[in-house]
């Protein structure tokens, strides 16, 4: 098959060479819905950073001559008011930081800890994939929630707490991807190559293993921040989660969901942030998926 | 022309849209060729050998932009449907791909992907279907044929998986077969006599055959004829022997005088071509494609691109130097 | 003469495979690298070299024989005490993008070696000798930030000849180098190989399937079958009068880019339409006696019932006499 790809006859002058990265780049910004929710999800992010300068209120500050007003342009609150009076529009915001929080970081260690357990295994081999690879499997099994109410009820409730049962399940899925992703990186010629020069295992995983199998794990990794929130706000609607005076979307909508029929909006607005941040999320990792899977380039 | 062409194709042009721009693999290919005929094009990797091949047997993607005419047995060939061209390929064109361990279903008996094949296009028992799969695995000399029938790709030697591509495309008894270098994957002493097989079964059955290969050494034993195409186009077209005696063109000469022979002296500096083959993707030039590598390159060369002449009846070359002895 | 820079003496690799067989990659070779010579491989699909040369890096477990690298002998160093020898010996792969990590820019590639071989070097010595090979392997300056799948298959076998020689190496061991490229390309790369080698005096082991080039470029020949040497010697004495059989269907074999003498031979070697003796078996089945009996056309009782042993540098019983 005659080559299609390759430029050839370039001139020697000093070009910077486009890297497969920032073709990828190229290929996300050409997706109309991943840039749609890079740009939503942007938008939610300054609201929750910029909200409170913006509102004269604060989160917790009882307004009781204002009890579950409905969203209004008087006196400055645009969401709305809660049972008890706090204005619901800093309220979201400041959920919002809490849920992206708890997202963003329980992700980035679960991606850590996944990848390099991961690429150890695979690249490893023999006896101690196996074994490493059993405990995974033994992890697997045990149910989340189940784990997450013994850790709760023997350390108390903990903001913490919630980041750590999270993201010791979430890292089992990444080591596997990256276990598998090693399997056949392991193969490659430029594996070998570095073996004959006599380059240490660890160089060998972190150098040349690491950054050609982190493709198919920052997609789940994007996919998994919803995930995350997700499960955050579940737990905070159980009551095991974020306690007051702190807030979240998932105790807001919790706290929404008992006046649905008097206050529909304590419900409605949170878990529409919720429901457009999970949108977001999933179109960025759709784009991300497609743009890092280099099968055009014809 | 005595006699109407099998297969006419006129200004060819095959052309693909990526998002960095046109790429044009084949820019413009004229050639006839005559039932029975044998034809070798021969090129180096971005030629557009293997394109212009594929425009001819409908397999080009849909991405894939075509001009000019493809004439086969009077009829026009771009253009057509897909529904067409599946008719069309297998029934009157059979096409050898290169790699016969991708082009062959891996979960299937051989002898039910030939059945599978002569099925496909007319109705006939079981029972005829795999006497003719038999007998045809016999013409290309698989050993022991009725044995292999019932064997899978990954049981069968790459050479013996090749001999089965080639029963594949020829099952139907079509009139024109392409292989695109179908001996390249293949250790050379099968390669040998598999190119023989191919040579014999297709003389036998009066097919025309298209041999799309890099290797002159495979063209000088099997073809009539022989096309060079370079950068999209074809640069001479010529009796085999005449085209190996005389080579008018300089990328043709360039391309016989590069090889390492087991005559010349061992350890002689070979002879090269400077620089590398130009990308499909790279622009149009004004002039003559080779003209940035050709040894005798001359001004008017950068500027006019020099049109596929006949030097000689039946030799036809694309250069602005005046024929060389 | 001189000692040899590699010396391989009796080198066995085996491979289980399910079922409790065995799969004798490479079975019992021994041969001799000159310092400064090329030594040629050359067999087909199946006949163990690509294992061979792994082995000799030791990038695949042998079963048994011995390796020697400028006297010493390697096959049972710790990976650090191998570190010297790694240094020494090099490879240059067959696919040319595969070979180079795609992530990786021009310049990271060839500076490997050095980051490996000589940790205390500056980062401003290292780039310098980079560029410098870059330069000699006819690359300039601008390829140094580019990506491998910028570069034609050309270019990026260049720089795999950088990486294989930035360091000094001894020994450089090229697997099927030139066979994924162009003709016109492949001849290139084959000048660019002897210039550097005249230049640094570094020995050559060329593993090949393709005939003209390995005659081109080899001072001494080895010729393999399913594992086995059935022919070492002297390249042009190989070339002009084979001995084995296979050797001898081997240069059979080779398309001649002359019609009128491509016609000729075949006529000489007589129709084999009808006749054609089967492929390379598996080396699973061992056979009894020699391995290349089903294909042979001299083969006789006897090659059934005894391995031919190497002698004068051919594995055969029926060694052919020098063709007139």
């Amino acid at each position: 098959m005659s080559e299609l790809s390759s430029a050839l006859q370039r001139n020697a002058a000093e070009l910077r060479g486009e890297s497969l990265w920032r073709a990828a780049l190229g290929r996300f910004s050409a997706n109309r819905a991943a840039m749609g929710g890079l740009i939503l999800l942007a938008m939610i992010t300054a609201f929750a950073l910029f909200a409170p300068l913006l509102s004269p209120h604060d989160m917790e500050t009882n307004d009781w001559e204002r009890i579950q007003i409905a969203p209004t342009l008087e006196q400055n609150h645009w969401f709305g008011t809660d049972a008890n009076g706090r204005d619901l529009f800093v309220r979201v915001a400041a959920g919002a930081r809490v849920s992206l929080a708890i997202g963003l970081i329980t992700t980035i260690v679960s991606v850590l800890i996944g990848v390099v357990y991961g690429a150890i295994a695979g690249y490893v081999g023999g006896r101690t994939d196996q074994i490493m690879m059993r405990i995974v499997d033994v992890l697997y099994a045990l149910p989340l929630f189940f784990a997450i109410i013994i850790l709760v009820t023997i350390f108390g409730r903990n903001i913490f707490l919630v980041f750590a049962a999270i993201g010791a399940v979430e890292w089992l899925t990444i080591a596997r991807i990256v276990r598998g992703q090693t399997l056949s990186a392991k193969q490659m010629e430029y594996v070998e190559a570095a073996k004959s020069m006599g380059a240490p295992t660890r160089r060998i995983i972190f150098r040349h293993i690491v950054p050609n199998v982190v493709g198919p794990v920052i997609v789940f990794a994007t996919l998994l921040v919803p995930t995350v929130i997700l499960v955050e706000s579940f737990l905070s609607f159980l009551g095991l989660g974020v306690q007051e005076p702190s807030t979240s979307w998932g105790l807001l909508i919790s706290q929404g969901t008992s006046s649905l029929d008097t206050a529909p909006w304590l419900l409605v607005i949170p878990a529409a942030f919720l429901a457009a941040t999970m949108y977001a999320f999933n179109f960025i990792g759709d784009g991300l998926r497609d743009a890092l899977d280099p099968k055009d380039d014809a | 022309m005595s006699r109407e062409a099998l297969l006419s194709v006129e200004d060819l042009s095959v052309e693909f849209k990526t998002r960095r721009g046109r790429v044009a693999a084949v820019r413009s290919v004229t050639f006839e060729l005559a039932a029975g005929q044998c034809l070798g094009i021969v090129g180096e990797s971005g030629s557009g050998k293997s394109q212009t091949c594929f425009a001819i047997a409908g397999l080009l993607p849909q991405s894939a932009r075509t001009g000019g005419q493809i004439r086969f047995k009077g009829r026009e060939l771009l253009g057509a449907s897909r529904a067409d061209f599946d008719r069309i390929r297998g029934r009157e064109i059979g096409f050898i791909f290169q790699d016969p361990m991708t082009s062959l279903t891996p979960h299937r008996t051989v002898g039910a992907q030939l059945c599978e094949m002569l099925q496909h296009h007319e109705s006939i028992s079981g029972a005829a279907a795999r006497q003719r799969a038999i007998e045809i695995m016999d013409r290309v000399q698989i050993p022991d044929a009725e044995a292999r029938f019932s064997m899978y790709p990954f049981e069968l030697s790459g050479g013996m998986r090749q001999r089965v591509v080639i029963a594949t495309a020829l099952i139907l008894r079509p009139a024109l077969v392409i292989a695109d270098e179908p001996t390249t994957a293949l250790d050379v002493t099968v390669q040998a006599e598999v190119l023989r097989t191919l040579r014999a079964v297709v003389a036998h059955a009066g097919t025309a055959l298209i041999l799309v290969t890099h290797d002159l050494g495979v063209v000088a034993g099997s073809c009539d004829e022989v096309a060079v195409m370079y950068a999209g186009r074809i640069v001479e077209r010529a009796a085999t022997d005449t085209l190996f005696r005389d080579p008018q063109h300089p990328y043709t000469r360039a391309l016989l005088d590069c090889r390492p022979t087991l005559e010349q002296e061992a350890g002689s500096r070979l002879q090269t071509i400077e620089g590398v083959p130009p990308s499909p993707s790279s622009m149009e030039v004004p002039g003559c494609e080779f003209a940035a590598r050709c040894p005798v390159v001359m001004p008017v060369c950068t500027t006019a691109r020099p049109p596929l002449t006949q030097r000689r009846p039946g030799h036809a070359a694309a250069c602005h130097q005046e024929q060389s002895a | 003469m001189s000692s040899p820079l590699l010396r391989v003496r009796n080198l066995r690799v085996e491979f289980a495979l399910r079922g409790g067989q065995t799969l004798r990659a490479v079975d019992d070779l021994s041969f001799d690298v000159q310092p400064g010579e090329t030594l040629g491989i050359v067999g087909e699909s199946g006949c163990g070299k690509s294992t061979l040369a792994r082995a000799i890096l030791r990038l695949t477990p042998i079963h048994s024989g011995s390796l020697e690298f400028d006297g010493k002998r390697y096959e049972q160093l710790t990976p650090r005490q191998m570190q010297p020898t790694r240094r020494a010996m090099r490879l240059v792969f067959q696919d040319p993008l595969a070979s180079l990590n795609p992530r990786w820019t021009i310049r990271d590639a060839v500076r490997e070696p050095l980051e490996i071989f000589e940790p205390a070097m500056s980062r401003r010595e290292r780039d310098s000798e980079v560029e410098r090979w870059l330069d000699r392997v006819g690359l300039g300056a601008g390829y140094l930030a580019r990506y491998p799948h910028e570069l034609s298959g050309g270019q990026n076998q260049r720089v795999s000849i950088a990486r294989a020689l930035i360091g000094g190496p001894r020994l450089v061991i090229c697997d099927e180098s030139v066979s994924a490229l162009d003709v016109s390309i492949q001849a290139q790369i084959l000048n660019l190989l002897a210039d550097l080698q005249r230049e640094t005096g570094i020995a050559l082991l060329f593993i090949s399937h393709d005939l003209s080039v390995v005659r081109h470029i080899s001072r001494s020949l080895l010729v393999m079958y399913l594992g086995r040497m059935v022919e070492y010697g002297a390249a042009a004495d190989t070339f002009a009068n084979p001995r084995h059989p296979y050797t001898r269907t081997l240069l059979d074999a080779v398309p001649i880019a002359d019609p009128a003498r491509e016609r000729a031979r075949r006529l000489a070697t007589g129709p084999t339409v009808g006749e054609v003796k089967g492929e390379a078996g598996s080396t699973m089945h061992s056979l009894s006696g020699c391995s290349y009996r089903p294909r042979c056309r001299s083969a006789t009782a006897l090659c059934k019932i005894t391995t031919p042993a190497l002698q004068h540098g051919v594995a055969c019983h029926h060694a052919l006499t020098p063709s007139l």
